[in-house]
């Protein structure tokens, strides 16, 4: 089967175009300023020559004979009249003229030197270490520049000087580039190396253009407009700009006019042509278009984020991706991704026939591109491409044969990329699962919305689907997502589960006793339905074994070493599942799962706990709303007396600050003493109320459970909702800013109480007054301004970390090294571990010994 | 039990087999036991080992950016007193990462050595020997005698007592810093005359006056403040403002732990390696300030990559990106123009290891499943040899 060999680059090499070089490749002469005749043909001799490419479909280019998208364009040129600077390298023309003699041009340096210097060069340009030529022919440029008197000729020198950006003095004489030219024609090959170039590949002289590189049409293409009008790019109007002033210097000069005619139009000429070269030149006006917007020449091409490099060299378009909406689907794997019919239809992937699926592949083609399960097109084994259409499909069927390849749609199981920016991470973007699934978003288990960061309130994701069998291998293996179960940043699990599964899991563990038809059923609902019970009513704690292996042991420990949860044979003996044990980062219980029985095993089992949790959820129900915030009245009171006895606790030292008595902290000042205490009492305030009100509504209360199981919100959600908001922080302190001595207008001078210093008193669902209103807004506002701040700062601290390290890698010699190989780390962080493969950045040696030596050691 | 595990150095890393020492112990495990586990710690270790052509570069890049979005923009936080201040969160990695010349919040921590580390006191009068000392700090008065045409300054004999001057050093120090003046000791401070009179004498009074109060008497210089701490059992001297050279002539000071947070400092006066130690301790700190967790494997990297060359070289154009050989990674980061015209200067030529510039040219990226190339003879005599023997199977 002929498939295309692509040539591989080898090296890139970077030279200066010399005016020959120039016109050698160059396949046309540009005379005329005229793009088009009246027939809409373009003018031979033009700027759009149809030498230099064709960007009219019906065309054919004159010096290839290939068409459109055939023909990649060629250069032209035009001969200059008189010779302009380039803007680029006009410093380093001046300094090449500034290090050289004014009459006998060699480097202003004696000859032991420049023998020295020139041996050092070549030694460096032999290494290949050209920082270290730059950095010997800058102290070349920087000891010459001011010597006054020749060593060579002993002429007096006079100094030679810039004014920015293209014209050159010597003395008192302006220094033409014609000049210029002839200065620099007669640098030796050998004084140039001492300068800084490489004679063989750029000469000094060629700084200043005798001749102009005329890009191919296909670089400029003009776009029609609506109304059947032209318009044509922005370099072809500089080019035009150019060509014109060119033409009339030519003629003033032939025709003999004045000097001073023929030097405004040389400076006019090297000003188009500096802003051809660079728009943004301080020192020069930017050329615009009659809007007066500034034209976008060749620098503004290559430069900055939507230029060339950052925007189509660095990073690429493809083919074969869709977008839309995401939206959760619990009941599909965690490796799933479903798509909707409509994707499914448009994505392909390329199948050959051969024997085994020749019969398949005919079905799907006959389906065509609008029935689902179909396809699109079909590929010749010579490469011929074919849409699949009602009158295409009779060949097609016809000639099918084993080598062809069919673009068929995507059915269940094919592997696609996923994901989501901004891709922070390698778990942004990971291989799933197709699933065609009726409706117009992606579905996902909500379970990976943690790698990627996803929500659901409109959030977009991207789905590419690989074409090549090398693609789909590398997908599967390296970025599927039971492979990415533990992140490199620190070796914990980033997936887990989430939300009801926990909340499920939760009430499931707590649960005393539940009848063996209600267990049965339950495990039924998750497929499982081996299972026998043989008394009549059954603990959580055994349901939730089922899902368990059976060789699985686990013990779990709090900080203060007290067992929480232990396993045992598969058995949970003891404790409550929470966020801690199957919860993402950190879900102790998924590490072991992973430790013990590897990806895919970890993947099915974390899938079963979660579907079991889910389950729990909606054979039970679960529902939470406003009246979970409701307390009696007498709690209120209760609440109300605590937060009086914080403010008259206050009160004391504020009364004690104001009469001096305060006892003062090593180090503060005495109102700095103040606030730290009145922080202390406020937030003590809310910690004891929040503990009052956690007892008060009790076990029951399903936000409450929420947040004690850890599957959404914390306590003080709950305690901001019925107890009380609490004091309000500005970079950790009580509010202060405002008017002269107050906060507000409302407030008294000078007055230090809770109230006038953001204590919120009241709580979210009983409301809060204007004041704490305000000052409530005033952190929301503080915390919105640091993230707005701090995305594009860490953004740019990120694009060049990874700039700076993303060549870096592992050796076969497990040494880490450069692109240039120079070893940065002997063995990667001291011990070769990989932090995606380790429990938390090293080996446990207490599991180890419980592999070993069984769990009673 | 040492010689057990003696086998065993350079098989596992030196961690394990201390945490295997310290759970055996713990457990009465015997050595048949231990070498049980440890072979199967061999085995575990080498699964865990990372794989060559991983591109361990982009984790960590990525394990630094990722965590950058959830770090906090408030830039202060105050370790006791209001000057000294620590700046803090995502200010303090990137100043660390672009190897910052100046650094905000320079800061110093000082040990004191065992046996002047026992009582708070002593540590105070290490403290305000450190601290740099102006003149406004020990004078209690500044007097214009007009008459006189002279300044009268009255010490504050307490403060003097304090940082251990004497009158002699401070009217040294005076003479250094202010040329032109004489100075006569009084029995409660000095009187200083300037030497030559101008018209406007009392103006120039003045202003000496107001110099003066700035001149350096005794201590360290760059040492604004000091602070006494309690740290675990010890006191230690925490100070904003650093000047590591001269705090380690201090003889009270423990050497081998004091330390300042100004990478380059620490470079200069204790070598690479210990500023390299540096960039670990602070970039460490700022990570686990902020409640984050990143592994110290990918910290280790970044220090390792930054202090390669011998000198520190930040993460920016004119670090280590700009020490890159390749002429396309180099201008695909900031400021293509000037690398492109450079490289056209001296025929430079780009060999293409790298990634960016494969990725630029749609080629395979020397980096993990690009990196295995297919390794086969293929000189001419093969390929002709291969031919003929084609043709003649086709013969037959």
């Amino acid at each position: 089967m002929a498939e295309k060999i692509y040539k591989k680059i080898d090296e890139i090499d970077f030279s200066m175009q010399s005016p020959d070089f120039i016109k050698e490749t160059s396949s046309a002469k540009i005379v005329t300023a005229e793009l088009y005749e009246r027939e809409g043909y373009p003018v031979d001799g033009g700027l759009m020559d149809v030498r230099l490419g064709v960007i009219d479909p019906g065309l054919r280019c004159k010096t290839c004979g290939g068409k459109l998208k055939e023909c990649m364009g060629h250069f032209g040129h035009i001969e200059l009249a008189r010779p302009v600077m380039h803007i680029n390298y006009a410093t380093h023309a001046y300094n090449a003229m500034r290090s050289t003699c004014n009459e006998c041009y060699r480097v202003k340096l004696n000859q032991v030197k420049l023998d020295d210097y020139a041996e050092k060069i070549k030694f460096a340009q032999k290494l290949g270490d050209y920082d270290r030529v730059r950095k010997l022919t800058k102290e070349v440029l920087a000891k010459s520049r001011l010597i006054k008197k020749c060593p060579h000729c002993k002429a007096k020198q006079e100094a030679v000087k810039i004014e920015k950006p293209t014209t050159y003095t010597q003395g008192e004489h302006r220094v033409n580039p014609i000049q210029v030219r002839e200065r620099l024609e007669k640098i030796s090959n050998e004084d140039a190396i001492l300068l800084g170039f490489n004679p063989k590949t750029s000469r000094p002289e060629w700084m200043v253009m005798s001749v102009l590189p005329i890009p191919p049409v296909t670089m400029r293409p003009s776009i029609t407009l609506e109304s059947g009008e032209r318009s044509e790019d922005d370099l072809t109007h500089k080019l035009g700009d150019i060509v014109r002033i060119n033409q009339r210097l030519f003629e003033n000069i032939n025709a003999g006019a004045p000097e001073m005619i023929i030097e405004d139009l040389w400076d006019l000429l090297q000003y188009h042509i500096t802003t051809y070269l660079d728009n943004s030149v301080s020192s020069v006006p930017p050329a615009r278009h009659r809007s007066g917007q500034a034209l976008k020449t060749l620098t503004e091409r290559i430069k900055s984020k939507e230029g060339r490099f950052r925007n189509n060299l660095a990073g690429k378009r493809v083919n074969y991706a869709a977008r839309t909406v995401i939206s959760p689907d619990p009941c599909i794997g965690f490796n799933d991704v479903g798509i909707p019919e409509s994707v499914a239809t448009e994505l392909t992937i390329p199948e050959r026939v051969n024997e085994w699926n020749k019969e398949w592949l005919l079905k799907l083609i006959k389906n065509g591109p609008t029935q689902y399960p179909g396809a699109n097109y079909v590929i010749w084994p010579d490469g011929k491409k074919k849409k699949i259409t009602e009158e295409t499909i009779e060949q097609i069927l016809e000639e099918l044969q084993h080598g062809f390849k069919v673009e068929r749609h995507l059915i269940d199981g094919d592997q696609a990329l996923f994901n989501r920016q901004p891709s922070l991470h390698r778990m942004s973007l990971m291989c799933h699962r197709i699933k065609v699934l009726p409706g117009r978003s992606f579905r996902m288990n909500p379970s990976v919305c943690n790698p990627y960061n996803a929500d659901f309130d409109g959030d977009e994701m991207n789905l590419h689907v690989p074409q090549t069998e090398e693609a789909r291998a590398e997908a599967e293996v390296l970025m599927e997502v039971q492979t990415q179960l533990i992140t490199p940043k620190n070796g914990y699990n980033i997936i887990g589960c989430v939300e009801d599964s926990i909340t499920g899991c939760y009430l499931l563990t707590r649960t005393k006793e539940m009848s063996k038809i209600e267990a049965i059923d339950l495990l039924t609902s998750i497929g499982i339905d081996n299972v026998k019970f043989s008394k009549e009513k059954v603990s959580g704690s055994e349901v939730f074994s089922t899902v368990l292996p059976e060789d699985f042991n686990f013990i779990r420990k709090n900080k203060q070493g007290e067992t929480t949860v232990r396993v045992k044979n598969g058995k949970l003996e003891h404790g409550i599942i929470d966020k801690n044990t199957i919860g993402e980062n950190n879900g102790e219980l998924i590490r072991e799962f992973y430790r013990k029985y590897g990806q895919d095993k970890t993947i099915e089992l974390l899938g079963n706990i979660f579907q079991l949790g889910i389950q729990i959820l909606l054979k039970k129900g679960f529902s939470t709303g406003v009246s979970d915030t409701d307390i009696p009245k007498e709690a209120i009171k209760k609440v109300d007396t605590k937060v009086q006895k914080a403010y008259n606790k206050l009160d004391e030292h504020i009364e004690s600050y104001k009469k001096g008595k305060i006892e003062v902290l090593p180090g503060k000042t005495e109102l700095e003493t103040l606030e730290i205490r009145a922080m202390e009492i406020l937030n003590k305030t809310r910690t004891e109320v929040g503990d009052y009100i956690t007892e008060l509504v009790g076990e029951g209360n399903p936000t409450l459970t929420m947040a004690q199981s850890g599957a959404r919100g914390n306590v003080l959600n709950f305690t901001q909702m019925t107890g009380c908001i609490g004091q309000q922080a500005l970079g950790g302190k009580r509010i202060t800013r405002g008017y002269r001595g107050r906060t507000l207008s409302s407030f008294k001078q000078g007055d230090l109480g809770p109230e006038a210093r953001g204590f919120v008193k009241n709580t979210f669902k009983r409301g809060i007054t204007p004041t704490e209103f305000f000052f409530h807004a005033m952190t929301g506002r503080d915390s919105l301004m640091d993230t707005a701040l701090r995305t594009p700062k860490s953004g740019y601290l990120y694009r060049r970390l990874a700039n700076a390290l993303q060549d870096l890698k592992i050796e076969y010699d497990r040494t880490v090294r450069n692109a240039t190989k120079d070893i940065i780390q002997f063995q990667y962080g001291d011990d070769s571990i990989d932090v995606s493969k380790s429990e938390g950045g090293t080996i446990n040696v207490v599991n180890a010994i419980h592999d070993v030596l069984g769990e009673n050691v | 039990m040492e010689e057990l595990y003696k086998e065993y150095v350079g098989k596992l890393p030196g961690k394990i087999l201390n945490d295997m020492e310290k759970e055996a112990k713990a457990r009465n495990l015997k050595p048949a036991q231990i070498k049980k586990v440890l072979e199967y710690l061999i085995e575990q270790y080498n699964q865990a080992k990372i794989d060559p052509g991983e591109a361990i570069g982009i984790i960590t890049a990525e394990s630094f950016g990722e965590p950058g979005t959830q770090m906090t923009l408030n830039v202060f936080h105050f370790a006791g007193v209001a000057e000294v201040s620590v700046t803090q969160g995502l200010p303090r990695l990137i100043e660390i990462l672009d190897a910052r010349k100046t650094i905000k919040t320079p800061s110093m921590e000082i040990c004191i050595k065992k046996e002047f580390a026992k009582e708070a006191k002593d540590v105070k009068k290490v403290a305000a020997q450190i601290k740099e000392t102006l003149l406004k700090e020990v004078a209690e008065e500044f007097n214009i005698n007009v008459s006189k045409m002279q300044l009268e300054v009255k010490l504050n004999k307490a403060r003097v007592r304090e940082i251990k001057a004497k009158p002699e050093e401070i009217i040294e120090n005076l003479e250094n810093a202010h040329k032109k003046i004489s100075i006569k000791k009084t029995d409660e401070g000095f009187t200083i005359k300037p030497e030559e009179s101008s018209d406007h004498e009392l103006m120039e009074l003045y202003k000496l006056k107001e110099k003066l109060k700035e001149t350096y008497i005794k201590g360290i210089k760059g040492i604004t403040h000091v602070l006494p701490v309690k740290r675990g059992s010890e006191f230690i001297i925490i100070t904003a403002g650093t000047n590591l050279a001269d705090v380690l002539k201090v003889p009270e000071v423990d050497s081998s732990r004091t330390s300042t947070n100004d990478l380059h400092e620490t470079a200069k006066v204790l070598g690479i390696e210990a500023a390299r130690q540096t960039i670990i301790n602070e970039a460490g700190k700022v990570i686990e300030d902020q409640g984050l967790d990143v592994d110290i494997r990918h910290i280790l990297c970044i220090a390792d990559t930054m202090c390669r060359s011998g000198v520190i070289k930040g993460i920016t154009r004119s670090g280590i990106t700009g020490e890159k050989k390749s002429v396309l990674a180099k201008a695909s980061f900031e400021t293509p123009l000037p690398h492109l015209v450079n490289a056209s200067l001296l025929g430079e030529n780009d060999e293409l290891n790298s990634v960016i510039e494969n990725v630029m040219l749609n080629q395979p990226v020397p980096l993990g499943t690009g990196l295995p190339d297919l390794v086969a003879k293929m000189g001419p005599k093969s390929i002709k040899k291969k031919q003929t023997e084609k043709k003649e199977e086709s013969k037959k």
